[in-house]
């Protein structure tokens, strides 16, 4: 009896986990090491694949358009981060003041994120059109002239920026507006007591008592950054004069456009190394910069 | 008195202030739909009109008849319906072992689980891409569907939430000689109903929105869904903003309309699994 109970329940843990395991093997771990063999390859689909050891890599390194690449990568990070930190923050802070109709705001803003990548880069590319969208303007109304936004190599990203952080601001806010919620109350009335102004609470209080969810989503922020896709491809495709170009779109256009697969692989594993590495630091610093309430 | 003056304007301020934000929210949505409802030659007017001049519901007739767009929506929907079953199925069943059904190297397991949320999407759909090239499986639904019966989040939110089970109900059943299979489908998936809306509505939306793996393995247009049928309607009529509009006001109405069902369930469910 006993045994047949044992058998019957290790039968039972394989039908369970089977589908489970079959994506996780076929679809994860294979092609895990798959893709690190062919970042060692020339193969391009139709030829026979060669082993050419770190020559991809050490291509990759040396061209220019890698570190252009990064750059802009960089560069979309720069704007980004403090960006929709702000924005999202700020938009929290609202949401968490106790008036009417408060719930109707939070619906508004996560209509955009809800909205597919692809609606909205597409929504986004007409937005800033130089002369027929409204962004523009807009700005005109304020006797400037607006830039060239997509056309201009200096204002592309920024562009590109301003589409995400409409996407991502509902996203973020609620996240935030969560980790306010949490906050004692009793601080507040404390340091009411004690006559501090509301920019003394903000960094006294607010700020400290955040930071595991600010460190959060400046660490998702950065990893969703490294991976920025369907706002090139559909607003620039990496354009103009490269301005735009990103990793995940250059491994893209190398695999299946040019079908270089072993360049694009390698291309795809320096990506991953970036995003353990971020991975890594938010770990360390978890531990120490940020302060848990105990 | 001055108290309550300093009251009403700090109120007045709060709603000034998500007033303007809720503009910037707003006014390209708002630019969308009037876009969507404009003849052509009212694209490239200047001044820009902000509500169409003619309002016409030309773009929308154009989509259908230059793009198989209701071919598009059936495989969206067929895509989004398929993959989210396939996911939350395999998920909760993986979840079911891990939280109740224990065995030795079994943590092990689910800690290897977890860490392969750490591979990104990216890097493996080029070997994936082959494996299904290998497999004559490019440009069919099963090609999109496969990868989704690994789903690393799904498994991890509902593990939390039938752990928190009592055991005592499953053993009860246990012993009047039910099947694991019976104590799964009859009492643990009802008992993590509110998890499980989440983890459905979640994942549904994951898949509706999705566009990189789609548009590597969807490749003739009467299989494309909406978000790569549109990718390529832009590569085509990049400047026909009016006909881009209404295919993207089409793909967005049934999330909005999916989320406003499910709003209360995933709040709940995201507190239960203590992600909030």
């Amino acid at each position: 009896m006993v045994s047949l109970n044992k058998k019957r329940k290790v039968f039972d843990i394989m039908i369970f986990l089977l589908p489970s395991l079959f994506g996780l093997i076929v679809f994860q771990l294979i092609p895990f090491g798959y893709s690190f063999f062919l970042s060692l390859t020339d193969w391009d689909v139709l030829g026979d694949i060669n082993f050419i050891g770190l020559t991809n890599y050490l291509n990759l390194i040396k061209s220019e358009e890698f570190w252009r690449v990064l750059w802009n990568t960089l560069y979309y990070m720069i704007i980004y981060i403090p960006g929709i930190l702000i924005v999202s923050l700020g938009l929290a802070s609202l949401l968490n003041k106790r008036l009417s109709g408060i719930k109707f705001y939070r619906v508004i803003f996560y209509i955009p994120v809800l909205t597919s990548w692809v609606a909205a880069a597409l929504l986004w590319k007409w937005l800033l059109s130089p002369y027929y969208g409204p962004i523009n303007e807009i700005v005109n109304l304020f006797g400037m002239n607006g830039p060239s936004w997509l056309y201009d190599k200096n204002w592309a990203m920024p562009g590109i920026v301003l589409a995400s952080i409409w996407k991502d601001m509902g996203f973020f806010g609620l996240i935030f507006l969560s980790a306010l919620k949490s906050i004692n109350p009793t601080y507040y009335e404390a340091a009411k007591i004690d006559g501090a102004s509301n920019i003394n609470k903000f960094f006294n209080i607010t700020l400290p008592l955040i930071s595991p969810t600010m460190l959060f989503v400046i660490i998702i922020s950065i990893i969703n950054s490294f991976q920025l896709f369907p706002q090139v491809m559909i607003m620039t495709e990496g354009g103009p004069h490269g301005s735009t170009e990103v990793m995940v779109e250059r491994i893209y256009k190398y695999a299946f456009d040019y079908y270089k697969m072993g360049y694009a692989s390698a291309f795809s594993w320096i990506l991953f190394v970036f995003i353990l590495i971020t991975t890594i630091i938010q770990l360390k610093l978890q531990k120490k910069w940020v302060h848990y309430e105990s | 008195m001055n108290h309550k003056r300093k009251a009403l304007s700090k109120k007045i301020f709060f709603y000034l202030m998500i007033s303007v934000l809720s503009f910037f929210i707003l006014l390209p949505f708002f630019w969308m739909v009037s876009t969507s409802l404009k003849e052509s030659k009212a694209l490239t007017s200047i001044p820009i009109q902000w509500i169409p001049e003619n309002v016409t519901t030309e773009a929308y007739v154009t989509l259908f008849n230059v793009f198989p767009f209701a071919r598009s929506i059936f495989n969206s929907v067929f895509i989004a319906f398929a993959g989210t079953f396939i996911s939350v199925l395999s998920a909760a069943m993986a979840a079911f072992v891990f939280a109740k059904i224990e065995f030795r190297g079994r943590e092990i397991l689910f800690g290897f689980f977890l860490a392969t949320m750490m591979i990104p999407g990216n890097l493996v759909m080029i070997p994936n891409y082959l494996i299904l090239r290998s497999l004559n499986l490019i440009d069919t639904y099963t090609g999109v569907l496969l990868p989704g019966f690994f789903n690393a989040f799904g498994t991890f939110l509902l593990r939390q939430n039938m752990k928190s089970l009592s055991d005592s109900y499953i053993e009860a059943a246990f012993m009047d000689g039910a099947s694991r299979l019976r104590i799964f489908f009859r009492i643990v998936l009802p008992l993590v109903k509110p998890a499980l809306t989440t983890v459905t509505v979640l994942i549904f939306m994951g898949n509706w929105n999705a566009y990189l793996w789609p548009l590597i393995v969807l490749t003739s247009k009467e299989k494309m869904t909406l978000t790569v049928g549109l990718s390529l309607l832009n590569g085509q009529h990049g400047t026909d903003y009016n006909m881009l509009m209404a295919g993207a006001i089409i793909s967005i109405i049934p999330m909005i309309i999916v989320y406003g069902l499910a709003q209360k369930h995933i709040e709940g469910g995201l507190s239960v699994g203590g992600l909030k």
